[in-house]
């Protein structure tokens, strides 16, 4: 496990502190020191014990937190893991070139897909530069360009999603952000090869089903999806964005939440700490979890995949029909 | 106590955009004193600058469809609080309050109907209920109706009125954009004519989904249409916005609505669009202006 931290949550202190002195106690114990060997061996036990113990009852809120966590896994850390020879291509053909969305074509264990997803960024000039994976009308154009050409020489599709929302800009708007992801939704709706949706940090509302609608929809245990961010709901319905707490809670956004609402499909366990705390283990445990899935998409007629699609998303929703 | 306080703390924002009652009414944007009778005769827009007065959701119904053609389709479906969602009040509660204000089980009516003899499907949302926000049972019918149009061959017809997705359903009204947008699509596959009308004000969820999705999008005159509402990007961005920004007009000039239509062109407009898409229409001489 790493131990240098830089950036820590408050429920992971106690753990990092722990870490923190392992660490310390093996920088002294060079030479053969049984007692020492013994306390660190106690130490390690107690990390991983309270590690299981804080992250086994996470609240919602500590979820959305992990989900945002700077040293989380990014899209591309997740491509560079799972996928071979990877092609990245750029632009929507009409406009420009959105960086807040990747799409490319490459190898899973040597079948031909094609990738999309946010990406985020971890320094600040990057950062801007994929403007915090909040993507433009572009960035939605883009990946439909490339999964349109996925569906023409029927190569199955893989969707990361990790967003704080589509932008709210001048720019966006001027654009037609709103249609751009309507017609994302119209056109992935049926597009007639597998698509397998997984939320690998944070899906907020329109911004992240732009890129969201296919066969499977996974989540990875600490995110968040939901029709608006916690900091949103609690503005416009609390009267204080500092409530974004409650309205996590209220919103039920974590992943087994999604899952009694018959929303998602699957959640993908993280290594024990978070993904940002072993990005191999959780890479390793994320394309375990695809190929699986794609496995079984791979066997399903077309005509049979796109009805499924149609009818999956067609039955969400609650309500009730009195006579 | 000062003898001058108020006595009611702030104002009744419930009805500020429906038309009060009474002899006379005064314009919204421009001021004018009109004379209600007159305002209503001439589809609630002012005689003096063309604002288009909010209306209610039977108002599109009897604008739009020829006389007692309208037979409602699904109003039995009504909403589930399954989330026990409670902000300043419970979300059960709210619904129920919405219902009686506007005597409607939800924010849209849909139905069959015929415009100048054509049939067609319609969905009508009315923003008084909650927002004309959509959660499970907006999304539900709206998507129903489409699936009617399919059934039945027919054109369908949406006229949107809403602030978007609706919170307290959380990812369940989420979803209602992708089903929507997925029975748009199998219209589409099916070569069948969708007209989205949008009116003050269409935005969020409802923008990105089945309202942005018409194989012709009409827009009323200085209807708010966006993606994100104005106070959100003010926010975001710390800028003042621009003149007229996400109205009908700044859309039209970004290429994003096919025409701006005045209320009283909207139904003699509608029936022109079907007939370009109708095979067994086309032939058919225009009925009379009304």
């Amino acid at each position: 496990m790493p131990s240098q931290h830089k950036f820590v949550l408050e429920f992971e202190k106690p753990i990092v502190e722990i870490e923190r002195r392992i660490a310390e106690l093996r920088e002294l114990s060079q030479n053969e020191d049984l007692a020492m060997h013994k306390e660190i061996e106690r130490l390690e036990l107690k990390s991983q014990k309270l590690r299981r113990e804080v992250f086994s009852r996470l609240t919602r809120w500590q979820r959305v937190q992990l989900a945002r966590h700077p040293e989380r896994p990014y899209m591309l850390d997740y491509v560079s893991r799972i996928f071979t020879d990877f092609i990245e291509l750029h632009g929507d053909r009409a406009y420009g070139d959105d960086p807040a969305i990747v799409a490319g074509v490459c190898k899973f264990d040597g079948i031909p897909i094609a990738i999309v997803g946010h990406q985020k960024a971890r320094d600040v000039k990057e950062k801007l530069r994929r403007n915090f994976g909040m993507p433009h009308p572009e960035g939605y154009r883009k990946a439909l360009r490339v999964m349109k050409l996925a569906a023409k020489f029927n190569r199955p599709i893989i969707s990361l999603v990790d967003t704080m929302g589509a932008y709210p800009g001048i720019g966006a708007e001027e654009r037609g952000q709103a249609e751009a992801i309507a017609r994302n939704l119209f056109e992935m709706s049926h597009l007639p090869v597998p698509i397998i949706i997984a939320i690998i940090g944070e899906g907020a509302s329109g911004g992240a089903l732009g890129i969201g609608v296919g066969d499977r929809v996974l989540m990875m245990e600490n995110t968040w999806y939901s029709v608006i961010s916690p900091e949103g709901c609690a503005a416009i319905l609390f009267h204080d964005a500092g409530q974004a707490e409650r309205a996590a809670e209220a919103m039920k956004v974590a992943p087994p939440d999604l899952m009694e609402m018959g929303i998602i499909d699957r959640i993908i366990e993280e290594p024990s700490g978070g993904a940002h705390s072993d990005f191999d283990q959780a890479a390793v445990i994320l394309r375990q979890a695809l190929r699986e899935e794609l496995d079984s998409l791979m066997q399903i007629t077309k005509d049979e995949l796109v009805k499924r699609r149609i009818e999956k998303f067609c039955r969400m929703g609650v309500w009730k029909e009195s006579v | 106590m000062a003898w001058f306080k108020r006595e009611k703390a702030g104002f009744d924002l419930q009805d500020k955009k429906s038309l009060p009652d009474g002899i006379w009414v005064k314009c919204e944007s421009c001021g004018e004193v009109l004379y209600r009778k007159e305002l209503d005769r001439l589809f609630s827009v002012c005689t003096k600058c063309g604002f288009h007065f909010r209306i209610t959701c039977e108002g599109y119904i009897s604008l739009i469809c020829d006389e007692n053609s309208f037979q409602e389709t699904n109003a039995h479906i009504q909403s589930v609080d399954m989330l026990k969602f409670r902000d300043s009040e419970r979300y059960s509660d709210r619904i129920k309050k919405a219902m009686t204000k506007t005597g409607m089980s939800e924010a849209v009516r849909t139905g069959t109907a015929s415009i100048y003899g054509l049939p067609v499907v319609l969905a009508v949302m009315d923003f008084r209920f909650v927002g004309g926000s959509m959660g499970s049972v907006v999304g539900e019918k709206i998507a129903r109706a489409a699936e009617l149009a399919f059934e039945q061959h027919r054109p369908f017809i949406a006229v949107s009125a809403s602030g978007g997705a609706r919170m307290q359903e959380s990812a369940y009204s989420l979803m209602q954009m992708a089903k929507t947008s997925a029975r748009i699509a199998m219209l589409s596959d099916a070569k069948l004519p969708y007209i989205s009308i949008l009116t003050h004000p269409t935005t969020g969820g409802v923008t990105a989904s089945f309202s942005m999705l018409g194989d012709v999008i009409i827009a009323e005159p200085g209807a708010l249409i966006g993606f994100a509402g104005p106070r959100v990007i003010k926010q975001t961005i710390g800028q003042d916005l621009p003149e007229g920004f996400q109205r009908s007009e700044f859309l039209l000039n970004h290429g994003f609505v096919d025409a701006i239509v005045h209320r009283k062109d909207l139904k003699q407009t509608l029936y022109q669009l079907l007939s370009f898409f109708l095979e067994d229409a086309a032939d058919k001489p225009l009925p009379e202006q009304v």
